[in-house]
């Protein structure tokens, strides 16, 4: 193929899921421009954004392209309802990833803040962490195995469907639920001042 | 080796990588807090964040899947001419040229519809463009280190490349879009 052609092939293949995760993005920007409030309370709360975001499409885009490999090699059937326990094993242990490294990037924080003498609440961050990472991550679970299970009886290469569904729906999901967490926390009263 | 799909083998195989790359995206939280201040000022720069980081990974993880498949599938040679290398790169800077003046509107008028503006359209769609094409331009240059170095390294870039470059993009995203602040504002 002449250069020009793989131009051509990588833009029009990229595009659209490139624009869908631009609108997640934009999506997740505005809750984040509305947060400016919360942003301000808790001290630490930006500094944990990127960590957040990230872990969730870490952990659920690997268990997404885990499912896709498992149909391609028919190890699962694209059936929620049999209750596959490889697949509540697969589930399970993202979850259960998701929420440690939550909780491992809110003691980070929190420490290096320490330091730094910004004066953080090491309960508050985790706590914001943990229900943040709960809150998305069975939504998560649920949207990535039912698109990939769809997608594939339609016929669809699950691998193609995995990232661009992973990113948009993980920066959304993620960037509400973190909203939900800090605003609980926060009526909670938990390490306030 | 395919891992065995049990709750303990999957986090083996999966936790100490995840762990590395939160300390690593840590770090771009740490450069966001170093510049809170201009975000809370101007919020049509904090609704830019995670789209800016978001696209920035999405560019390196698609250019590094369609370089792994050709990897896979021997057509690729790290020549500099080699049409396959540089007809993905021409296509990472045009997409994004294309999308990230239309990122920066969106932005503008998202947050203008809040009522929140500060910053003239003109001035979000500069930040916008100017950080997009210096992140294709280093999203590039990463994901040719990681695919190169996977392949010296023999390890299959399926597993390696696209987390890595996903995450150092992610970073990459934050500094820019702070130097690029810096520079314009």
């Amino acid at each position: 193929m002449s250069v020009r052609g793989v131009v051509v092939d990588a833009y029009r293949e990229a595009l659209p899921a490139l624009v869908a995760s631009l609108i997640g993005g934009l999506i997740a920007g505005v809750v984040l421009g509305g947060m400016r409030a919360e942003l301000q309370a808790v001290p630490g709360l930006l500094v944990l954004v990127p960590a957040l975001l990230a872990t969730r499409g870490n952990v659920y885009g690997s268990l997404g392209a885990r499912v896709a490999t498992a149909l391609h090699q028919g190890i699962v059937e694209p059936r929620v309802r049999g209750g596959d326990e490889r697949l509540r094993a697969a589930a399970a242990a993202a979850l259960g990833n998701g929420l440690l490294a939550s909780a491992f990037a809110a003691v980070v924080v929190f420490l290096l803040l320490s330091a730094l003498g910004r004066g953080p609440s090491l309960l508050q961050l985790v706590a914001i962490a943990l229900v943040a990472g709960l809150l998305s991550g069975v939504v998560l679970t649920v949207v990535v195995v039912t698109v990939v299970f769809a997608g594939y009886r339609r016929g669809q290469d699950p691998d193609t469907l995995v990232g661009p569904i992973v990113t948009t729906t993980g920066d959304v999901f993620g960037m509400l639920f973190l909203l939900v967490a800090v605003r609980t926390v926060l009526a909670l009263g938990l390490g306030g001042g | 080796m395919p891992t065995e799909w049990t709750v303990r083998a999957i986090t083996r195989a999966m936790l100490p990588v995840l762990l590395a790359l939160t300390l690593v995206e840590v770090g771009s939280g740490m450069v966001l807090g170093a510049f809170e201040t201009s975000l809370f000022t101007y919020p049509s720069l904090l609704v830019l964040v995670p789209v800016t980081i978001g696209t920035a990974g999405n560019l390196g993880s698609i250019l590094a899947s369609r370089l792994s498949t050709s990897f896979h599938l021997g057509t690729l040679s790290f020549a500099p001419g080699d049409e396959t290398l540089v007809g993905n790169a021409v296509a990472t800077v045009a997409l994004a040229v294309s999308v990230f003046p239309v990122v920066g509107a969106g932005a503008w008028l998202l947050t203008s519809l809040s009522g929140s503006a500060r910053l003239p359209l003109l001035s979000v769609v500069a930040v916008a463009l100017t950080s997009g094409v210096a992140l294709a331009v280093l999203a590039i240059a990463v994901t040719l280190v990681a695919t190169y170095g996977a392949y010296r390294l023999e390890l299959d870039p399926d597993d390696v490349v696209i987390p890595v470059v996903t995450n150092v993009c992610d970073v990459l995203g934050v500094l820019v879009l702070f130097g690029v602040v810096r520079l314009l504002l």
